[in-house]
C-alpha cells in the first residue's frame, strides 16, 4: 500500500539524524513550514472549527434539537441504510474483482481495469443522470418498471410498483457505482505484490478453490480490505451528487444527511444545518482515526511477518 | 511411482516453451531438469505438477502408466516446493505443515492428534524440531526451504517437484542443502524431479541429468554420460567450460602415443575441455600448438591459465597447482599445447 510505505518512510526520516542535504538556512525552513500550516489551517482547521462552532452557536440544547426532527432522523436511517447495503455489495465486488485481476490471465483485463476506476474518472452528477436515463420514467427501463403498463410482465411484479428513481433504490445504485472502485483500488496493488505463488502451493496441497481463498488469500489481505472497507463507508455516507440527482429530495423519504443539510441550509436552519454535518464531520475523523490505526496495525503485522 | 511425459507441448501467445518434449523419470530416482532461463525447465515442471497445461491436442502425462493430463493438481498427489518458498506468512510453521492436511474433506481428514503427530514427525524429518511455533519470517532461508519440503510431504504424494529449489540460497547454504537433499532422497526413496540452471547442482546430486535447451530436451544421462560424452555442442557448453578450437590444430594425441594435427581435416570447431589440455615448455622439435601465456591464476585447488594462440584466439587451461610448479611459468612466456581429448560435432563440419 502506497500510503503505508510513505508513512513508514517517514518515520525512518523522524528517527535518522537530519542529513546535510537538509541543512536549509533557518529562514527557509520556517517560512516554508509556516505556509504549510497556514494553509493547513485555512483549508482544514478553519471549516471544522466553523462547523461545530454554528452548529454550538445556540447552545447544547438547541443542538441536540436538531436531531429529533422527524426528517433529520430519516436522513441519517436512510443513509445508514444506503451505506449497509453499499459497503458489502462493493466488498463482495471489489474482492471478486480484485482476485479476478490479479491471479487470473485473461483478454480484457485491462479493459477491466479501467472499467473500475470508471467511477473515478466520471463526474458524481453524471453517474446520478446515467441511472435517471436508463431506469427514469423516460429511460430505457423506466416503462418496464411502472406498474400496469405492462401485463405480460405477470401480477406479481405489476403489483411490487418498483420504483427506482425518486426512491432509495436509486439513491443505494448510484452510491454502490460512486463508491465501486474503492475496495478494488486498495485490493489490486497489495494482491499483485504477494503474487500467486501461495495460492498455487494451497492448491497443490489440495485445497479447493473457495479454501484457498478462505485460508491463504483473505488472511492475506484482510488489512488492505479493512481499509478499503472503511474509505468506501466514508464515501457512501458522505456522497452528495449522484444521490442529488436520483433522490427526488422527497423529505422523510429520500433525503441523505448530506441532502438534508442542504435543504436545512436552504431554509436559514443554520444551527440545525450544522448540526447534522457535524456528524458527517465526525464520522470522517471517527474514518481517519481508524485509517491511522488499520495503517498502524497493517505496518506491524508487516515487520512481523514480512 | 515412475513419471512418463510424451509428446508435451506449451505455447504462451507466440512464444513457445515446450516443444513435443518426451519424458521419461524412473521410479525411485533423482532427476535434474537443467538448462539455462527460458529453456522451458520449469514449464515443463509446472505441466508435470498440472500447475500449467499443455496445449490442447498435445501429449499425455502419465503417473506410473495412470494418465493423470485430465486430472486437477490437487488430486494428481504431487508435493511441489516453490523457488521462493511461497510459505503461507500468516501461519506458523506447525499450521504451514499441516495444511494439506486440515483442508482434506471430514471424511478423510485426521484427527487432530494424528495431524500433529505426522507434523512432528516431518519436523523432525527435516531437522527443524523445536520451530514448530516460528512464523516463516523468523527463520533462514534453508529453514523455509526445509519447512517448504516438510508441507509438501505431509501430503504423503506420490512424486515430488522441486522448481529451483536452492535458487534464493547463498553459496554455503545452497552446498550443504542439496547434499542434505541427496541423502534425504536416499532415505525417503521418492520419484523426485528438480529444475537448476546450476550445472554444478545437477551434477553433483541427480542420479539422472536431463539437460534442456530452446523447449527441448537436448540429452539424457547420468551426469558421467553428460558431462563426459555430451550429445551436442550446447551440452557440452553448458556443462562446465570449453574451449572452442579453430582447426587447424597440432598436438593431438594420437592412439600410438604420438602427436599431430586433428586428423580430420574437414572438422572446423573442436571442443576441448581446460582439463583435457596439456602444457609444455616451448622446445623447438617437439609437436604441440604454440601458445603464449597470458594470466594465471593459482588461487583454488587447481591453477588456470589463459593462453592466447595467434592474436586473439583465447585458451583455458587447467593444470595442477603441482605441474604448474615444475613449469615454473611467466606471463608471456610461450608454452606448447596438447589436446588429451577433444570432440568435434557434424554441425560444426565446413559444407
Amino acid at each position: 500500500m502506497a500510503t503505508t510505505v510513505t508513512h513508514l518512510k517517514a518515520q525512518l526520516g523522524a528517527a535518522a539524524p537530519a542529513s546535510r542535504a537538509t541543512q536549509d538556512a533557518p529562514w527557509v525552513r520556517w517560512s516554508l513550514i509556516g505556509v504549510a500550516l497556514v494553509f493547513l489551517g485555512f483549508f482544514l482547521v478553519l471549516p471544522l472549527a466553523a462547523v461545530f462552532t454554528e452548529a454550538l452557536r445556540k447552545g447544547i440544547a438547541l443542538y441536540f434539537q436538531s436531531f429529533t426532527d422527524a426528517d433529520t432522523l430519516a436522513a441519517v436511517r436512510l443513509t445508514f441504510l444506503t451505506a449497509a447495503i453499499a459497503v458489502p455489495a462493493n466488498v463482495v465486488f471489489g474482492v471478486a474483482a480484485a482476485w479476478c485481476i490479479t491471479k487470473f490471465n485473461f483478454k480484457g483485463k485491462s479493459l477491466l481495469i479501467t472499467l473500475i476506476d470508471l467511477p473515478f474518472a466520471v463526474s458524481p452528477v453524471i453517474s446520478g443522470l446515467i441511472y435517471v436515463l436508463v431506469f427514469g420514467l423516460q429511460g430505457w427501463l423506466g416503462p418496464y418498471l411502472d406498474a400496469g403498463t405492462h401485463p405480460w410482465l405477470g401480477d406479481w411484479l405489476n403489483q411490487q410498483d418498483i420504483k427506482v428513481i425518486f426512491a432509495v433504490p436509486g439513491i443505494v445504485l448510484a452510491t454502490i457505482f460512486v463508491t465501486f472502485p474503492f475496495v478494488a483500488r486498495e485490493l489490486i496493488p497489495l494482491m499483485q505484490a504477494q503474487g500467486t505463488d501461495e495460492e498455487y502451493a494451497a492448491i497443490t496441497l489440495g485445497a479447493s478453490g473457495w479454501q484457498t481463498f478462505r485460508r491463504v488469500t483473505l488472511p492475506n489481505i484482510k488489512w488492505g480490505l479493512f481499509y478499503g472497507v472503511i474509505l468506501c463507508n466514508a464515501r457512501a455516507m458522505g456522497e452528495f451528487g449522484a444521490v442529488s440527482v436520483v433522490s427526488g429530495h422527497i423529505r422523510g423519504e429520500t433525503n441523505t444527511m448530506p441532502l438534508q443539510v442542504e435543504i436545512l441550509y436552504n431554509e436559514y436552519n443554520f444551527v440545525a444545518a450544522f448540526a447534522v454535518s457535524s456528524l458527517l464531520a465526525m464520522l470522517a475523523m471517527v474514518t481517519l482515526v481508524l485509517k491511522s490505526l488499520i495503517e498502524w496495525r497493517y505496518a506491524q503485522s508487516r515487520a512481523t511477518h514480512d | 511411482m515412475s513419471i512418463t511425459a510424451t509428446q508435451i507441448t506449451k505455447t504462451f501467445g507466440t512464444y513457445t516453451a515446450l516443444a513435443g518434449v518426451d519424458l521419461h523419470v524412473p521410479s525411485g530416482k533423482l532427476v535434474a531438469l537443467l538448462g539455462p532461463s527460458g529453456s522451458g525447465k520449469t514449464t515443463l515442471l509446472r505441466v508435470i505438477a498440472g500447475l500449467e497445461t499443455a496445449d490442447s491436442g498435445s501429449g499425455r502425462i502419465q503417473f506410473h502408466a495412470e494418465d493423470v493430463t485430465d486430472v486437477p493438481t490437487g488430486k494428481r498427489g504431487v508435493g511441489f516446493v516453490f523457488q521462493h518458498y511461497a510459505l503461507f506468512r500468516h501461519m506458523t510453521v506447525f499450521d504451514n505443515i499441516a495444511f494439506g492436511l486440515n483442508v482434506l474433506k471430514r471424511k478423510e481428514r485426521p484427527s487432530k492428534d494424528q495431524i500433529a503427530d505426522r507434523v512432528h514427525k516431518l519436523l523432525k524429518l527435516v531437522q527443524l524440531d523445536n520451530l514448530g511455533k516460528r512464523y516463516p519470517t523468523q527463520l533462514s532461508g534453508g529453514q523455509r526451504q526445509r519447512v517448504a519440503l516438510a508441507r509438501a510431504l505431509a501430503v504423503d504424494p506420490k512424486v515430488l517437484l522441486l522448481d529451483e529449489p536452492f535458487g534464493a540460497l547463498d553459496a554455503k547454504v545452497r552446498k550443504e542443502l542439496r547434499r542434505w537433499l541427496r541423502q534425504f532422497h536416499d532415505e525417503i526413496n521418492l520419484t523426485t524431479v528438480f529444475v537448476t540452471h546450476d550445472q554444478e547442482e545437477a551434477l553433483e546430486i541427480a542420479d539422472e541429468v536431463v539437460v534442456m535447451n530452446q523447449a527441448k530436451i537436448e540429452q539424457v544421462g547420468t551426469p558421467q554420460e553428460v558431462y563426459d560424452h555430451p550429445a551436442t555442442p550446447f551440452v557440452y557448453q553448458f556443462l562446465g567450460n570449453v574451449n572452442k578450437l579453430q582447426l587447424p590444430w597440432r598436438g593431438f594425441s594420437n592412439a600410438d602415443g604420438s602427436h599431430g594435427p586433428f586428423t580430420d581435416s574437414s572438422a572446423k570447431v573442436a571442443y576441448v575441455r581446460p582439463h583435457e589440455l596439456e602444457v609444455l615448455r616451448y622446445r623447438v622439435g617437439v609437436d604441440g600448438e604454440v601458445a603464449s601465456i597470458r594470466t594465471i591464476h593459482a588461487a583454488g585447488s587447481v591453477a588456470r591459465l589463459t593462453c592466447v594462440r595467434g592474436s586473439s584466439e583465447f585458451v583455458d587451461v587447467e593444470i595442477s597447482r603441482q605441474r604448474l610448479d615444475e613449469l615454473a611459468l611467466a606471463i608471456d612466456d610461450p608454452v606448447l599445447l596438447r589436446v588429451r581429448r577433444s570432440r568435434t560435432f557434424a554441425e560444426d563440419y565446413a559444407i
